[in-house]
């Protein structure tokens, strides 16, 4: 009797979980459907090509034009932007926590770059708007500093604990013999770091590059808050941008239901999506190369 | 052998790892172009004592160190010497062969490069290294090859190789062999054998046919302390301790 209870149970448990494991799968298949169905159906209206080339993302006209090329070129230059700050910083705390820190400075160090990553984006964005947005107008005498650059700013702390995290585990997955036979021949620290320790981690080192991309792209509240949203092709760092995710977050809400416009919004989150896999396959191609190597 | 110089020694060297007393009054000599081999069981301090001799441990924040440890009459701890002058001096061949995952040729180069050793000269130095290590008929036709990818014995030539490719005046070996086929084991020993003409040897072994082999002097060590030191020969047939002789007739360790 209470041996078919506890049987019952077992098999009871055997299925609860295999339905969420399965409702994860079907979520991700369904979000990848609807995507891919809303994007066909926009298709049907404009030609992929003028998507793909046209200059112009105007939706609202009677002359409505739906180029994601402003759009992809805004994301372009916040994301470069962000990493361009973000790679030398992220690539240097890693170092200095893997490499010159003692044990207890880097106890401290590396909860609180985890820390950095639980700061919710909309408290980072309103950083950007109450004191990088007004310094950035300071100092280049412009009306406000909502531009691409102030996006780069907030999104570089953004993905700086991906970078940093990802970067010191592969800087520590190296056998300290690597550093021990550098010593050996009469290097210092910076020799060791930058001719050895540093080659030898690249397929991490990528690897939380790529990462750090990934989360740069997809973020949106902080670029929505921070960058000015001005529609028009984006000039440069100084100049306000619209990314595509900013587009999307704006403009979902307004749009009538199954219009052209409607269903251009999902083409570009599918464009999106397609981006951030892309970047995120090629980051975990290099963590598992660099773990392959770990274990060689 | 009494007249040899000593060229590299140890008095009185206490070392702790955090409470641990690892090395107890340690002193200890090196004849000059001479082999001398370190032996006694695990835990027994040799590693230790070695990785002293290039301020290895400087890299472990919990290692405290007193005495002296002098190179002829350099003290290797002076403030005023550079300790990647003193890894320059005495060079180092691990347990475990390390090659930088880099070329064959680059991980000598790497060495030559750290010590400014202009550009012009370095190709001849790499191929007289490897010479000297026995290694360049087998490579000389690859050495833009990976070193991870020659054998282990390969790779323990190529890292005495870097090591000798710095002219230093010590070569540290920290159990050189124990990693390796009796072939490549044979191959390293003759190596040793012919680097002494050179360079003053320090081994570190478990091996006591290999302290015979190669060695010209023995030190045996327990629990951090010397025990006996003497000439190889003496040593192994004639010591004059019941420690050292229940050691190496093979009682414990």
């Amino acid at each position: 009797m209470k041996l078919a209870a506890r049987e019952t149970i077992d098999s009871f448990v055997k299925v609860v979980f295999r339905t969420t494991g399965l409702l994860v799968i079907v979520i991700l298949g369904g979000i990848f459907v609807m995507l891919m169905w809303n994007t066909i159906a926009f298709f049907a209206h404009i030609k992929p090509l003028d998507f793909i080339t046209g200059t112009q993302w105007n939706p609202a006209g009677s002359h409505a034009s739906y180029g994601i090329m402003p759009l992809m070129v805004s994301t372009g230059i916040v994301t470069l932007g962000s990493m361009m700050i973000a790679i030398p910083l992220g690539i240097g705390t890693a170092a200095f926590m893997s490499e010159y820190a003692n044990s207890r400075l880097r106890n401290i160090l590396k909860p609180m770059v985890e820390m950095l990553a639980a700061i919710p984006s909309v408290a980072i964005g309103f950083l950007g708007i109450v004191i990088v947005g007004p310094e950035i107008a300071k100092l280049t005498h412009q009306a406000n500093g909502l531009n691409a650059l102030n996006g780069a700013i907030l999104l570089a702390i953004m993905a700086l604990p991906t970078i940093i995290t990802v970067t010191e585990d592969a800087l520590q997955a190296l056998p300290a013999t690597y550093r021990e036979a550098s010593y050996s021949v009469g290097a210092n620290r910076w020799q060791t770091l930058r001719k050895v320790i540093i080659p030898a981690a690249a397929p991490g080192i990528i690897a939380a590059v790529m990462l750090g991309v990934g989360r740069a792209i997809g973020e949106t509240m902080t670029v929505l808050m921070a960058t000015g949203n001005a529609s028009a092709f984006p000039k440069g760092f100084f100049h306000s941008v619209r990314t595509i995710t900013a587009t999307i977050a704006i403009e979902m809400g307004e749009v009538p239901y199954q219009t052209t416009h409607y269903y251009a919004l999902f083409a570009i989150a599918a464009v999106l999506f397609l981006i951030t896999l892309l970047v995120n396959l090629a980051g975990e191609y290099f963590v598992n190369r660099y773990r392959k190597y770990q274990a060689a | 052998m009494n007249e040899a110089i000593i060229k590299l020694s140890a008095q009185g060297v206490n070392l702790w790892f955090g409470n641990k007393h690892v090395l107890k009054n340690v002193t200890v000599t090196f004849p000059e172009k001479q082999v001398t081999a370190l032996i006694g069981p695990s835990g027994c301090g040799k590693s230790t004592l070695l990785r002293c001799f290039n301020r290895m441990h400087d890299l472990s924040p919990d290692a405290r160190i007193e005495g002296k440890m002098m190179l002829e009459t350099q003290d290797l701890y002076d403030k005023k010497i550079s300790v990647t002058e003193v890894r320059k001096r005495v060079g180092m061949v691990f347990q475990k062969a390390n090659p930088f995952p880099k070329s064959i040729y680059e991980n000598i180069n790497y060495g030559l490069k750290i010590n400014d050793i202009p550009s012009k000269e370095r190709p001849a130095i790499i191929e007289r290294a490897l010479k000297e290590s026995y290694l360049w008929e087998e490579v000389k036709d690859e050495l833009k090859k990976p070193a991870t990818r020659m054998s282990g014995g390969q790779q323990q030539r190529l890292c005495i190789a870097r090591t000798v490719a710095l002219r230093p005046e010590v070569i540290l070996m920290d159990e050189p062999c124990s990693a390796l086929d009796p072939i490549s084991t044979r191959k390293v020993e003759e190596l040793i054998v012919q680097l002494k003409e050179q360079y003053t040897i320090v081994i570190v072994t478990h091996n006591m046919q290999q302290a015979q082999r190669v060695a010209d002097k023995t030190i045996f060590m327990y629990l951090g302390e010397v025990v006996e030191e003497g000439k190889t020969d003496d040593i192994f047939n004639h010591p004059q301790k019941e420690l050292t002789k229940n050691y190496v007739s093979g009682h414990f360790g």
